[in-house]
This record gives structure tokens, sequence and C-alpha cells, in this order.
């Protein structure tokens, strides 16, 4: 592990594929020098930080590979801490692999998956929680998971707990104060006040726990299920909705990108349908969506289209489905399909709810309307704000943990619980916070006494 | 001069010992009379054997957090606790308002007897001689100690040295701008060890610390001041039925200063060698001076002041509370406005000392040095305030250096299993710059380090060792089969609505709707067993079977069940990171991305486990994180 560190590490940091241009990165102690052995121009090893050079690289035999520019990052001013070239060359994926394997024969090795950022994380760039980010931001392939990703790396959430923990401390402070000094002359920890405090800390808690289910669909998309009678026009309109956002993507220059199958990007926001498979499954027996099989699908959907079939449908069948999908709390889209075969009654009865949407799946009507109201539905609007969103499982966990801590407290509070079993669960509070950022010793908790409070005979 | 090849042994004045302690002081006494009762032949050396056990700073024994430590100690067969049994003149339990982890036995004890007792203590070991004479230095091969010299250059040989030089080593006196040479009052100090160990290669460092000035008790007007007297059902320290709890006890006060006296103390800050410079040493921030707390909390415009009896017969009081090293006459003018000291008569002045210390990093687990084989330090030596603090340490270094020289395993405590674990763990992993005093916040799992569970959690151990006598081992046998038959009967005595409600609401519970247990009864906050054993008269005739001991502890037992598991699981999963073991040969330097100080930290504890490294002071959760990868986790 020791000496891998040392190594000096390769990869293509641009998407693999024919493109304009590629940028191939080298990270290591040796980056600037090995670079500067195949590269003609400027001597690089005299070049300032943060600089960009023309030049050419050249094959151990002076046969030219490529006309590049080295842009040079030199340590502790880079991304890893370590000295880092970025060469940018032509997209071309035989002229990167013949420029890696230049350099892999001059002793610099391969890359594993993630190495950069593990680098930068080992030579103390960034905290935990600002690693994570990191590793999420290169995978982040929507706007809004970019977005959320940046914030988290410039340490907002780190800061908000940062400021949370403080509080907290100060809480547990008082409570030690009254336990280890209670014979002398001190004064005790207001319960009204620690009630009031943690009250306001769980409310922050339970805004950023909140969060993760946003934060969630931001990196992972919302699961959606559209879900109906067979024969409603299910797959027709799966089809219609995939086949739009395939004809946006392959649009615009650069984008390419391997085409995922029934995942939809809209406005930032990507949607994801489960159980298409079903959907597509013309032997499906399911009459009604009240069944039990169906009924679990759309148990792990954050959305639901509901689809009802204005040709063939009766209203009593609809209002029993849009009951039993009420009852069942996730949030539903009515869409009646067949808008052009409409049942007159049907569909007037319809329109009277001015939610319901009413589409033509295999005319493409409708589908602009359909599209806005599954954005609006998502409602990005808190996080758009800028707010502090967590899309990391371990910090979801872990603030779950201190919300269960504080309710312990607020409890125990209530049940006039002595303050040793009160700073039981402050510390575990305080314990799994720092499981985010950092940890805090008791010897913070008795200095924090010693400087507030004077005690001691 | 000390590393000369071939020495001189007295022979004929001496015999071969195992073990040499250095010092008569709490740990030198608790070390002394361990290694001896498991076997050892044990040599104590003190520089006067008039004063030892001598308690320098105030009459008491135990308090919050302490009071655990003496029990423990008492539990694993040391014998603290029995002592303070055997001098008390007062018992509190503190904190009872509290939850049971927090309550705490503090006794006042009489302050000459204290001693006696130790002393006779002392002389019934048949393995345990005693020499009274300095100890100037000790004698070193290989690494490795193999006895003492003293300062009349007798030469005595041991296989192992426990140092506990308390407050000795270049001791400085300061009372005011006077200072003198001294181990404590009138005591003189001790020379030339230092040296010698930083010789050595040891790094040491100066501590300070400081006592009030001690009064006329007749002097005082205690009309005046309000009274504290002991509990009406006073208990004590030890586990054995060898002490007896008191019948007649003796009041402490309770007095305050005023802004008068603070303005008459402020007059001397300049001739202060606390605010002159003249102290160099750190002292603790708990335990401050009365100038400092001036000093520091000027917002307060009182302080509050204990008055001790030093005894069941002198007239001495001890003015806790108003530790100073201001001049004898600012002191004197100052203390006579303090309420009911209005004509005191003061006979001793307090005084602040200075001491060298050795930084406890440099210490295994076990409490023997890492330079020096063979070789414990235990007490204030290792930078520790507080007689229960040094007890522990001197009693298992005294195990710890009987079972090396027994080619034994080491007998370590880890800290979910005693405050001693946690005491001996934060001082060899995180040092410390002020004298280090315990709290319960210290213990982070407190719940379970109890006072009332001291046996069952130690006295195991302790008789395992040979200390714990086999009738202790009976006791707490006997306690727990008596506290699992109970627990057995109050889950299987059944309650119904008909036969309890009525007198449920008499003590303001909430009627039950069915047939429940007892058990589930007593799980309620508002009910414990005095409320209990009211509500139905077949519970009351079950209950009065058992001894209060053993209600109390089941009743503990059964109110925080639920605390209690969650904590054990906390341990169950750090002793994971217990369990990733740091290789002996790992080169800290090689790791570029640790922070420095981190690096030069570990370096210096030279951690064996993940969970070890993770508690060391300075070293982040970064840090750990970066250990673990490089550990291929």
């Amino acid at each position: 592990m020791l000496d891998q560190l040392k190594e000096t590490i390769i990869a293509l940091s641009t998407a693999p594929g024919v493109g304009a241009i590629a940028v191939i990165r080298l990270s290591g102690d040796d980056a600037i020098a090995i670079t500067n052995s195949v590269f003609r121009g400027k001597n690089l090893l005299n070049q300032e930080s943060h600089t960009a050079h023309f030049g050419t690289i050249r094959n151990e035999e002076g046969e030219i590979i490529d006309e590049v520019v080295a842009t040079l990052f030199i340590a502790p001013k880079s991304f890893t801490k370590e000295n880092v070239v970025e060469i940018s060359c032509h997209g071309s994926p035989y002229i990167v692999q013949r420029l890696i394997k230049l350099f892999l024969r001059k002793g610099v090795r391969l890359a594993k998956a993630g190495e950069f950022t593990q680098r930068a994380f080992l030579n103390g760039q960034f905290d935990l929680a600002q690693a994570e980010a990191v590793a999420d931001l290169i995978n982040a392939d929507t706007e809004a998971s970019h977005k959320a990703a940046i914030n988290q790396m410039r340490g907002g959430f780190s800061e908000q707990i940062k400021q949370l923990r403080a509080e907290l401390i100060h809480f547990a402070s008082m409570i030690e104060l009254e336990l280890d000094f209670g014979e002398e002359d001190v004064e005790f920890a207001d319960r009204d006040d620690l009630k009031k405090l943690v009250n306001q800390l769980l409310s922050v808690i339970t805004t950023l726990v909140s969060s993760f289910d946003l934060g969630n669909v931001i990196k992972n998309g919302v699961p959606t299920v559209i879900a109906g009678k067979p024969n409603t026009g299910k797959s027709t309109l799966l089809n219609a909705l995939l086949n739009e956002e395939k004809a946006i993507v392959s649009d615009i220059a650069g984008t390419t990108r391997d085409f995922i199958e029934d995942e939809i990007n809209l406005e930032g926001v990507v949607f994801r349908f489960i159980d298409t498979a079903g959907l597509r499954d013309t032997e499906d027996k399911v009459e009604a969506i009240g069944v039990q099989r169906t009924k679990e699908k759309m148990k792990q959907a954050s959305l639901i289209i509901y689809m009802f079939d204005l040709k063939n449908d009766s209203l009593t069948e609809v209002n029993r489905d849009i009951n039993m999908l009420e009852n069942l709390g996730i949030p539903f889209i009515k869409v009646g399909n067949k808008v052009d075969e409409a049942q007159a009654d049907l569909y007037a009865e319809m329109q009277k709810d001015e939610s319901t949407l009413f589409i033509s799946a295999i005319n493409r009507e409708g589908l602009e309307a359909l599209k806005s109201k599954l954005v609006d539905t998502v409602n990005l609007d808190n996080f758009k704000s800028g707010d502090t969103v967590v899309t990391n499982i371990r910090h979801y966990d872990n603030l779950v943990q201190t919300q269960n801590s504080l309710n312990a407290v607020l409890s125990g509070l209530g049940d006039n619980i002595t303050g040793d079993f009160l700073a039981l669960d402050i510390r575990h509070a305080l314990r799994f916070l720092g499981e985010i950022t950092g940890q805090i010793t008791t010897d913070d908790l008795l200095a924090n006494i010693f400087s507030k409070f004077c005690i001691g005979k | 001069m000390f590393h000369v090849e071939h020495y001189q042994y007295d022979i004929n004045m001496f015999q071969d010992y195992d073990l040499i302690v250095v010092g008569g002081g709490h740990a030198g006494c608790e070390a002394a009379a361990a290694a001896a009762n498991m076997g050892s032949k044990v040599l104590l050396a003190t520089m006067n054997m008039n004063t030892i056990a001598q308690m320098s700073c105030n009459p008491a024994v135990g308090g919050v957090a302490k009071g655990q430590i003496v029990r423990e100690i008492d539990a694993l067969g040391g014998y603290s606790g029995i002592i303070a049994d055997k001098s008390m003149i007062q018992f509190r339990m503190l904190n009872k308002s509290k939850g049971p982890a927090m309550w705490s036995p503090r006794t006042q004890n009489d302050r000459m007897r204290f001693a006696e007792e130790w002393r006779l203590q002392l002389e019934r070991i048949p393995n345990l001689d005693f020499w009274q004479e300095m100890v100037a230095g000790i004698i070193v091969e290989d690494q490795r100690v193999v006895g003492i010299e003293t300062s009349m250059g007798l030469k005595i040989k041991a296989k192992a040295v426990v140092l506990t030089n308390g407050t000795f080593l270049n001791g400085l006196i300061h009372i005011g701008e006077k200072q003198f040479g001294g181990g404590r009052s009138a005591e003189r100090a001790s020379k030339g060890i230092t040296e010698q160990l930083e010789e050595l290669g040891f790094e040491s460092g100066r501590m300070k610390t400081g006592t009030p000035p001690r009064v006329d008790g007749r002097s005082i007007d205690y009309s005046k001041i309000e009274e504290q007297k002991g509990d009406a059902q006073p208990e004590k320290f030890s586990f054995s039925k060898e002490t007896k709890v008191l019948e007649q006890q003796r009041s402490c006060h309770i007095t305050y200063t005023n802004p008068l006296v603070h303005e008459i103390l402020e007059e001397g800050f300049e001739r202060s060698p606390m605010f002159n410079g003249r102290i160099q040493g750190l002292g603790p921030r708990y335990c401050p001076s009365i100038e400092d707390k001036i000093n520091r909390f000027a917002e307060r415009n009182r302080h509050q002041i204990f008055v001790e009896p030093e005894g069941w017969d002198t007239v001495e009081v001890y003015v806790n509370g108003f530790s100073t090293s201001l001049p004898e006459d600012i002191q004197y003018k100052a203390i006579r406005e303090i309420e009911g000291f209005k004509n005191v008569k003061m006979f001793r002045p307090g005084y602040a000392i200075e001491y060298d210390f050795f930084p406890p990093t440099q210490l295994k687990t076990t409490l023997e040095t890492k330079l020096v084989q063979n070789l414990y330090f235990a007490g204030q030596i290792n930078g520790t305030t507080g007689y229960e603090e040094a007890a522990c340490q001197g009693l298992m270094a005294g195990i710890n250096a009987h079972l090396k020289i027994n080619n034994q395993d080491p007998f370590v405590l880890t800290r979910s299993e005693a405050y001693i674990g946690v005491l001996i763990d934060d001082l060899i992993n995180k040092g410390t710059d002020e004298p280090y005093r315990m709290f319960t916040s210290r213990a982070e799992h407190r719940i379970l380090l109890r006072q009332d569970n001291a046996d069952v959690r130690l006295t195991p151990l302790g008789h395992k060792l040979g200390l714990a006598s086999d009738e202790r081992m009976e006791y707490v046998e006997e306690k727990q089969s008596h506290m699992n038959a109970f627990m057995a009967n109050l889950k299987s005595h059944k309650v119904t609505p008909k036969h309890v409600n009525t007198n449920l609401s008499k003590v303001n519970s909430s009627p039950i709707k069915e047939k429940t247990n007892a058990y589930n009864i007593l799980k309620r906050p508002e009910i414990s067993f005095t409320e209990l054993s009211q509500i139905e008269d077949e519970l009351n005739t079950m209950i009065n079977g058992y001894s209060k001991e053993v209600i109390e502890a089941s009743q503990i037992h059964i109110k925080y069940e639920s605390y209690i598991e969650k904590e054990n699981q906390l341990i169950q999963k750090m002793k994971n990171l217990e369990d990733l073991k740091i290789k002996d040969t790992l080169d800290f330097n090689q790791i570029p991305a640790l922070s420095s100080e981190a690096k030069e930290k570990f370096r210096k504890v030279r951690p064996q486990t993940l969970g070890q490294a993770s508690r060391i002071s300075g070293v982040t959760p970064a840090d750990i994180s970066i250990l673990m990868v490089y550990l291929g986790r």
C-alpha cells in the first residue's frame, strides 16, 4: 500500500470514445518529470503551477504521437495534492491508447477506479464527507445530481453538521457539569431550555433526513410505476416517453452516452420506470391494479402514473382504483388514455377533476403536459434554492441514528429521567454526527466546561 | 554513575527482593500490599515512616467518580476502601438524586487515623519489609532495573521497582514571594531521581497543585454557617464484612466568600507566584486556587467554601475551596472576612507546590515503562492528582510487577470494565497536560461502571489473581444468585387489576388493564421497591425476604435494562476496532497522508490496535480513516 502511493498513476479523464479532445491525467511525484521526458516544447520542469504548454509527445523512436497541451499542477496545489499533469490530446481512442501505453513503458501505472479521489483524501484534501461527494460528482450524470455534489464538496453539508454539533456539545457539557460537579455551586441545565434545543436540532436533522428522499431521487432517479389494467396502453406510453427522450439526447452534440432503457431525464430529474418487464408482458393475467402482486410493485415506487382507458373502462372501476391509490399514500398522476376514442360520459365525469390528464399515447398527444406534471410532482424547489441535500446513504444512516438518539433524549426528558441517562443518548447523538465529519472527545466536553464554568474546590 | 557493571550488594542487611516500592503514599501502599499479598518479597522504601499514607490534601476519600474507583480497588482486593471505612468520621452517598451511575460514596476521614490504619495494615503483611531513607536512584543493567541506590549509598537488589514519588521529585513550595524546596509542608524534597531518569532517556515535565490554609476549629462561629450532615443511613466503601457503618458522624459546614474577600485577595496578586510567573508548572483547571477563581470568573461575587473537620478529636479544620499560594498575611486578612471566620486563627497557611512528573505516554498498559524493563510508575509521578487515582495505579503496578517477574500474563482492565481501565488508557494514550483527575464523563460506559456493581465486575478478577479472598468471592456469588432468584420471582409474580389498582393509584401510578407481572410494574419510572411493596401484601413479604443490597442492585438492573443493553451493544461494536491490530513494524513516517501530529503521537505511543490509536489525543478521524485504508479496510 505504501509503495503503491509513491507510484505515478495515469488514466483517461474524459469519457471513452471519439470526441474533439480527450484529457489524460497523471498524478504522482514524477508526473511532471516523466511527461517532460517525452514532451517537446518548453522544459516543463521550469514552469509554474497552473500553466498550460503546447508541444508534441514523441515515442522512443522520436516519432510524434500527437500535438498536445500539457497543463501543470504542482504539489500541493492540485486535486490530489501531488504533482499533476493533464494532457489534452486529440479525442481518438487510438491516439489515447498509444499515449497511455507510452507512459506505462516510462514506469507510470494505470490508476484504479477512484484512485485519484483516494489520493486526494489520503493527502488531506477533503474530509470523509467531502471525499464521498467527489465520488458522487464523478458518478453524477444529471444536472441536479451535479449541483448536489458540488454543494457538498464546498463543505456546505459539513458546515451545517458542525454547527449542530457545536450546539449539542454545549448541551452535553451542561449535563456533564451537573453530573460531575453537582456537589458544587453550579447552575443546573434548565430542562425546558434543553427540550427547546433538542427540538430545534431535531427539526434541522429531520429536514436533512427527509432531504435524503429528494437526494436519492437526484442520485438514483425517481422510481416510477405505470399502473393500469392490461391493454390500457401502458407500454405504448412508456415507449413514447422513452423514444422522445432518446431523440432529445441524441440531438445534443457531445452528450452521446449509452442509452439506458427505462430511464428518462426531464429538466435534470431522472425518472426510472420499474417493473417495465411486467408492462411489456402481453400474457399479463392481472385483471385490476388492486391485486396483491401489483400493489407490492407499486409500493416500491415513489411516483405512480395511474392510467385508465377512456374507451373501455367504467366509472366504477376507475373510482375504485383511485380510491385504492389514495389509500396507498404514494403520489400518483391520473392519466386517461385513448382520449380520441373516449366514452363521452366517462370523459365528462373525469374532466371535473382538474388534475386529471388526458392523452393519446399512440398519437403522442398530451405528452408534454404529462412530462411537466411529472417534474412538478417531484418538486425540486427546496433543492434548487441551494439547500443542503443528503445524497449519501452513510450520512443518511448516521442522521437517522442521531434522530433516534435525540428522540430518546426527548422522551427521557418527558419521563424525568436522570442526567446520566440523558447524557448517554446525547453522547450517542454526538457520536453519530461525529461519524460524518469527526469525533468529539471527553476532552472537548471538559474543556468546554472548564472554560465556561467556575468549578472545583 | 549508576551504569557501572558490578555492584557490591550488602547481603547482610538486605535480602534480594522481588519488588521494591519507592514511596509510601496511597500508590506506594497499594502497590506494596498487592505484590506482597500475591507472594512477592517486597521492600517499601520511604523517606519517613511516620508519614506513610499521609492525606496531603483534604481529609476525605471518594466523591464523584473517585468513590467508584475506591469501590473498584476494594473489589479487586486492595485496601483503600477498608482503610477509609476504618477512619471515616462521616459518610455521604453523593448524587443520590441522579441516576445510579452517578451515586458516589464519599467519606470525611480522620487524617491521623487514616495514616495509622494504613501503617498497621501494612505491618500485618508478612512478606513486606520497610526501609526509611531517601532513594537517590535506580540501578539499571541492560535496559532493565535491578535495584535501587539510597542517599547513603546502599544498594538494594530487586527484580522490579515501582516508583511512587508523588510531589516529592524536586518539589518546590510557594507561599507568596517565598519559596523553598519540599515535598509536602514541613517535609523535604527528593533529589536525583528525575535527573537520572532523564539521563536514561525519559521525558519529564512540571506540574503544580495547591492546598488551602488549615485553621483552629475553636475560632469558627458555626452558628453563622450552614451545617452539612452525613447521610441518615450511612453506608461504607468496602464490600467485605471487615468494616462497619458509622453510628455517629461529624458534620461539615458550608460558607461563602464575598466581594470584600475577593478585594483583599486581589491586593496580593502582585506578590502571587501564580501571576508573576514564578510558578511554571501547569495546575488543574478543576481544582483552581481561590485567586485563580476570582481572576477567571470575575463576574461571580461568591465562591463556596467547605469547612471540613480533620478528625474525631482534633480541633484542626480544613478550609476546602480556599486553596491559595498568596502571601500568608493576605491569606489571613482575607479568610477573616468570610462569614463565620471573623476571629479565626490560622494553623498552617495554604501553599502551592511544583513537582516533576513523567508524561505517562512513556508507559505500557501495565504501567511498566517502555524504556526500562521491570520499572513501573504509579501515582502523581504520572501526572495524576487524587488519592484514589494514585491508589488504583499503585494497585495495578504492584499486581503487574508481580505477574511480570513470575512470567505471567499482564493484568489489564479495559475501558468498559472499570474506571481504573479508563484512567490508565487515558494516561498512556492521551497523556495529560494538567494534573489528571477522574470524572464520570471520562468514562463513556459509565452506566455500566457503577459503585454498586464494582464487586460483580471485578472481584472474580481479583480472586483469580489471588488478591480478593475466597470469602469476598462467595459474597459476590451469593449476591448474584440472590439477584437472579429475586428477579425470577418478580417475573413469575403475577398481579391482577382487581388486587393492585387501588393501591397503584395511592402511589400515583396508573392502573393496569390486564394481569401482568411485578417485574413490569417496577419498570415504571415512578415505581421503586418502596412503592412496589405497598401495592400487595404478598409482594411486600417476598421483597422483604431479600437484603437491601440485592434489592437495590436488582432494581437498577431492571429499570435501566434497555440502556445497559444498548451500552453492551456499543461495546461490542467498539471491540471490532480493538480487534484491528497494528503491526509493531509499521513505520508511521512512511504514511505521508497522516498529519504530522498523528505521526508523532503514533510513533511515541505505538498503539497496538486501531481502537487504541483512535483514542490518542490529537489524532483525528481522518487519521484513523487513513490508517484503516493502510490496514486494508
